[in-house]
């Protein structure tokens, strides 16, 4: 079932090699009265409208959080390279027809890839715009079969102690895991991804595949999946298991439920250098049209 | 011996060139976030590398005292460049989280309130004013015995200082608490001095 969401910007504006591969050179040239090709002006002009204007392959790939390699924002740059990704395998199991150890090149050709230009914000109220490639979890969980019993996806993030140098000391408690109400699984937005800008997923972003759920805040979107577990009860969420206080199982973007130590009224788009503005944070990351339906009814201060 | 060699050393080390060398990280981090050396998100990055000398100046001016009383190292005519150094890098890195980071004069008086490990922070810069402005000879001289009780204060600084770093990070993280245990250390370090001063005379 791939194709299920429709992009607000389509592949080949946000992709001009020239434009991602050195953004602020790029605008540097612009604003130095290089004149505007067709193309990279139609891109900027539908880009602001939807305020989707893909961030570089430079912000994507170098401003990173992902403990295992440290807590550092640049760590994962520096440390990712050391982790084996191939062969790679997703164990699926729990409640499922045909559980086992999938094999990542099999998925992969069977797998409809497509391009998903989504807001990426985190809890730490940075963002960022990501050209995702990837499938739809739910055509992952249908190969799989999910049984009729079945009502929350739990995962699991790749443990190598000798190759994540951050798992030495207790930051979170290793192996990090998430967990996603099936509903929220199997939604049209919920993806994985295999690759930004076309091409393959670097290390860093969470190779060879991540969950993206762009409506939660980007711990939920788990990275470099090695288990998948369908289940009937909530499954642990690894920020949760560390501070139930801060982090819930939901974790929504939600403006107007604050984390208890900073405001998520507004978020500030990496790569807009020293002087970069604030800007106001929407409900469900902006998702909220196809996404709201899914809390009806639920206190969203409660269920955070 | 080698702390005789220090003190000879140190001796001829003008203090200009301690504050010359303290202030230096101010303009090179405003570069370097200006021109992408501090990568894609330079605002914060900025925020914390001044937070973090601020810390650094001030382990170095709580060291000094035990520097002398257990090494024999003598370093105290530098210990007021490092206080006032740190607190500029307080004052800088204040301004960078109101001007830059928080950037709405609301919000920035919301969290202070609001936000303990903000709270925390901008109690640690209000104590440090009174210290910058009788880190002077005419203060000291004026102030006399009181001046050296009013600088105590040092020790809630820097403690609150420490608990400000710890509490905005997230998770379980050894850096913030490698800070806090070298500033109670260096505490302590004080704390078992008192009794024994006047039974060991002296000293090393």
């Amino acid at each position: 079932m791939a194709y299920r969401w429709k992009n607000d910007l389509s592949a080949p504006d946000a992709t001009p090699e020239a434009v991602f591969m050195n953004r602020r050179q790029w605008m540097a040239g612009m604003a130095a009265g290089v004149a505007l090709t067709g193309l990279s002006g139609r891109a900027r002009a539908a880009g602001e409208d939807a305020g989707l204007e893909p961030n570089s392959w430079e912000d994507i790939t170098t401003y990173n959080n992902y403990y295992e390699f440290g807590t550092g924002k640049d760590d994962p740059v520096k440390y990712a390279d050391r982790l084996s990704i191939a062969p790679w395998e997703v164990q699926i199991d729990g409640l499922v027809d045909r559980p086992g150890a999938y094999a990542f090149k099999d998925i992969m050709a069977r797998m409809t890839i497509e391009e998903r230009i989504y807001r990426f914000r985190c809890v730490e109220a940075w963002s960022m715009v990501i050209p995702w490639n990837g499938f739809e979890l739910a055509d992952l969980l249908d190969m799989a079969g999910v049984q009729a019993g079945a009502k929350y996806v739990a995962f699991e993030t790749v443990l190598d102690k000798d190759a994540m140098p951050g798992t030495r000391y207790p930051v979170l408690d290793w192996p990090y895991v998430e967990g996603l109400r099936l509903d929220e699984a199997m939604h049209p937005l919920t993806i994985m991804a295999t690759g930004i800008y076309g091409r393959d997923i670097p290390k860093q972003n969470g190779a060879p595949l991540r969950l993206v759920v762009p409506w939660k805040y980007g711990f939920k979107s788990i990275k470099s999946v090695v288990r998948i577990t369908l289940t009937d009860s909530e499954p642990p969420t690894s920020w949760n298991k560390a501070n139930p206080r801060e982090y819930g199982f939901y974790s929504n973007v939600n403006p107007e439920v604050d984390h208890p130590r900073w405001s998520q009224a507004t978020e500030r788009r990496v790569g807009g250098g020293i002087f970069s503005p604030r800007i106001e944070t929407p409900m469900f990351n902006g998702y909220g049209e196809d996404v709201a339906g899914l809390y009806d009814g639920m206190d969203l201060t409660r269920f955070f | 011996m080698i702390a005789a060699r220090i003190n000879a050393l140190a001796r001829r080390v003008p203090t200009a060139a301690i504050y010359i060398l303290c202030a230096l990280p101010v303009p090179v981090l405003f570069y370097m976030g200006a021109t992408g050396g501090l990568g894609p998100e330079p605002i914060k990055a900025l925020e914390q590398e001044l937070g973090k000398i601020a810390l650094q100046l001030l382990v170095a001016g709580l060291a000094i005292t035990p520097l002398r009383r257990h090494a024999g190292i003598n370093l105290l005519r530098f210990r007021r460049a490092l206080g006032l150094m740190a607190f500029f890098h307080v004052v800088v890195h204040l301004l960078v989280w109101a001007v830059l980071d928080v950037q709405i004069v609301a919000q920035i008086w919301a969290d202070i309130l609001k936000r303990p490990y903000v709270t925390v922070g901008m109690a640690a810069f209000v104590l440090m004013i009174p210290l910058a402005l009788t880190s002077n000879d005419r203060a000291l001289r004026r102030l006399g015995p009181r001046w050296r009780v009013l600088h105590r204060l040092t020790y809630g600084v820097a403690v609150l200082g420490a608990i400000h770093f710890l509490w905005l990070t997230k998770g379980f993280q050894i850096e913030p608490l490698a800070y806090l245990a070298a500033i109670l250390g260096l505490l302590a370090l004080r704390i078992r001095r008192l009794p024994m001063k006047k039974a060991v005379g002296q000293g090393s």
